[in-house]
């Protein structure tokens, strides 16, 4: 699978603050990479570099190979952050506006936009203004204008934000839609439960820099701990308890279960495997319940943000 | 607005076109003749009755006004103390007017009392026009001087509220995109200079068709007013038509109209068009790049105003250097200076160039102003590029001078 796009370390500096310092990314085609940082890390610039708003001091982007020119703007559908529409103008008026910004012709933008607003069932909201519609609404109409022109990248910066669960949803589904009609997607996002869901590959930027960053599971197998949630039914729970914890590491675990089970997390000695872990633990006790924990984005983020601080 | 112009206009002729009639006591008995009925004012000259008597007629009868002319107290005088008697406050120029005839009449009087012939002194009254002529031969006036301090201060002002109204607009249409956010998904379309320059043409475009709409319509407007409402809107107050009169038949009025017309044929026309299409252009386009710039920096219209006054000041100074110097002397070192100072030339060069000035000296200035104008647009997309993209805090000018570098 080739890259879309791919930054090479890319620096840019404000005065004498250093938003980016060598950061470098590489974003597969086909797929959906999730940007993720905390506030201020830099992602904003990053994005606004692939976007061609500024420009950086060092470094190169290139999509599809080549390195970016003007040209490449039809090519990029971007949903910032900071977004809005002209609150005074119809919302037809403005969505043509904008399709013919990214060079569209007026014809063929007229024809998009009806299949979308047909799609997203807002049609009577062509000759509405913006100041009328509900931030939800507004919020839909700027994700028309974004993906509107076809491009092949889509960036969206907290797309969700604004959405009720269905509509949010509903945007969700059309991302998913757009990346298998080929599309790639940018993802910037605080919400890592929409990561987990969405995003295939991951990059963390903190602090101007770039510390992790692959294919999500490879990510989740290299911060796995080899634990595993085990739920137990015994007679004797003192003893079963005991004799585990004289064998393996113990931490406390709480999970929803329909019997009254002895629950812990086991981790695994280096030299065994799971089976040896599940064969001791029916040789002592009924096992109701054995899954290995597989560590959550937000866990990832987390731990790793707190290791480079 | 025009709508607006037709109702003034209809109701100034409304307002002075009321008849008034105006009673007049005359107890030194010398000055009955001064009062000639017009148009607009009648005089009833009351005889032989006392002033309270008058006062009570005037009353009922509800007539504008009394003048009382009492009788002098000495032998010198011609007439006592002169009142005008009124149930309102009479207006400013009924009392003029009849200043005027009664202080004429009265000085001639006077004369004559004196043993002063006044044919001799008619004749004695001698009206000079000095002719001017330039060393290539061309004949002027002062008339042309008038004319040109016209046509010179109408380009001039023109530029300054087109400058103030647009520039204003620019930066108000700025601010506009920064507040609903809409600009950074623009910019990912176009490149923000290109989105301010657009912004700058734009307006300026509409602009022009704004003031071209206006004058049509206004003229038009103005017509069908006075052809419905039968009113002459040319016609001005009684009073000063009849000073308009007086001037006109003038024995040197013709002649004066004649100067006129030459002092208009002289005027260098297609100069001045040339020169008020290029300074207009460069003037707007420096001043408007600046605002653009001030409307990227901020939030919100109430954050302007600490760098409003930066570019405000340099355009009144302009049009006060204008008005003061180039009237004084077109080309005197102050306003030859300031026709130079690309912040006020497009202003002051207008205001001079009917006044003829050296084809280099508009070509450096207008050089100057395009030169300047490249770097203000420079500088303005600079801060512009930066500042749509912050949000939060007004900049200070350090701040801004960061953001150059950025």
């Amino acid at each position: 699978m080739s890259n879309l796009l791919e930054a090479n370390s890319v620096s840019k500096s404000f005065g004498t603050f250093k938003a980016l310092n060598e950061v470098s990314i590489a974003v597969p085609k086909g797929s959906i990479f999730g940007l993720l940082g905390p506030n201020g890390a830099g992602k904003t610039t990053l994005i606004r570099i692939i976007n061609q708003i500024t420009m950086p001091d060092t470094g190169n982007v290139t999509l599809d190979g080549e390195s970016l020119q003007p040209e490449h703007i039809k090519d990029i559908g971007y949903l910032p952050e900071e977004r809005g529409l002209y609150k005074s103008m119809k919302v037809g008026e403005q969505a043509l506006y904008l399709a013919q910004l990214k060079g569209m012709s007026k014809s063929e933008a007229k024809s998009r936009l009806k299949y979308w607003f047909d799609k997203l069932d807002i049609g009577d909201w062509w000759n509405k203004k913006i100041q009328e519609l509900s931030k939800g609404q507004a919020q839909k109409i700027q994700f028309i204008v974004t993906v509107l022109h076809r491009p092949k990248l889509l960036i969206f910066d907290e797309p969700f934000s604004g959405f009720d669960p269905i509509n949010a949803n509903l945007i969700k589904d059309e991302i998913l839609q757009l990346r298998d009609e080929g599309a790639t997607v940018i993802f910037s996002t605080h919400r890592m439960e929409s990561v987990e869901e969405l995003c295939d590959h991951i990059a963390l930027i903190h602090r101007s820099n770039k510390i992790l960053d692959g294919e999500l599971t490879d990510i989740k197998r290299q911060f796995k701990t080899n634990t595993f949630e085990v739920g137990l039914q015994t007679d004797n729970i003192e003893e079963v308890a005991n004799a585990i914890k004289s064998k393996y590491e113990v931490l406390p675990a709480t999970f929803k279960n329909l019997n009254d089970d002895v629950k812990m997390n086991i981790k695994l000695n280096e030299q065994d495997t799971s089976n040896d872990l599940l064969s001791f633990l029916t040789s002592k006790a009924e096992v109701h319940h054995f899954v290995e924990v597989i560590p959550s984005v937000n866990d990832i983020f987390i731990q790793t943000i707190k290791n480079n601080n | 607005m025009i709508a607006l112009i037709g109702v003034v206009a209809y109701l100034t002729q409304i307002n002075s076109s009321k008849e008034r009639t105006i009673a007049v006591l005359d107890e030194s008995g010398q000055l009955e003749t001064v009062f000639e009925n017009t148009e607009y004012t009648t005089y009833e000259i009351f005889k032989g009755i006392s002033i309270e008597t008058a006062k009570q007629q005037i009353k009922e009868e509800g007539q504008y006004g009394l003048l009382y002319i009492k009788q002098p107290t000495d032998s010198i005088s011609v007439t006592g103390d002169i009142v005008f008697y009124s149930e309102e406050t009479p207006s400013l120029t009924v009392i003029t007017s009849l200043e005027n005839k009664l202080e004429k009449k009265l000085q001639d009087i006077t004369l004559e009392r004196q043993g002063v012939d006044l044919e001799m002194i008619r004749a004695s009254q001698i009206n000079i026009d000095i002719a001017q002529e330039s060393f290539s031969g061309k004949t002027t006036s002062k008339i042309d001087n008038v004319l040109k301090l016209a046509f010179g201060g109408i380009a001039g002002y023109l530029l300054f509220m087109f400058i103030i109204i647009y520039g204003n607009m620019i930066m108000r249409s700025v601010i506009e995109e920064k507040t609903s956010r809409i600009i950074e998904v623009i910019i990912s379309s176009v490149k923000p200079i290109q989105l301010m320059m657009g912004k700058i043409i734009g307006t300026s475009l509409a602009g022009i068709t704004q003031f071209v709409i206006w004058i049509v319509l206004g003229t038009i407007m103005l017509s069908m007013i006075s052809a419905i409402f039968g009113i002459d809107l040319m016609k001005v107050q009684p009073e000063q038509q009849e000073l308009v009169q007086q001037a006109m038949q003038s024995p040197d009025f013709e002649s004066k109209v004649q100067l006129a017309v030459t002092a208009f044929q002289n005027l260098p026309i297609f100069n001045l068009i040339i020169a008020f299409i290029f300074f207009f252009i460069g003037g707007y386009l420096l001043y408007s790049s600046l605002y653009a710039a001030i409307g990227a920096a901020v939030d919100n219209e109430t954050d302007t105003q600490q760098f409003m006054m930066p570019i405000l000041m340099p355009l009144i100074l302009a049009v006060y250097v204008g008005i003061f110097t180039v009237v004084e002397d077109p080309h005197g070192t102050v306003s030859t200076v300031f026709s130079f100072i690309p912040f006020t030339s497009p202003v002051v060069m207008l205001m001079r160039i009917p006044f003829g000035v050296p084809i280099w000296q508009q070509l450096l200035s207008l050089g100057l102003l395009i030169g300047t104008f490249m770097f203000t647009v420079w500088f303005a997309a600079k801060i512009y590029r930066v500042g749509i993209l912050m949000y939060g805090k007004k900049p200070s000018y350090k701040e801004l001078y960061k953001w150059l570098k950025y």
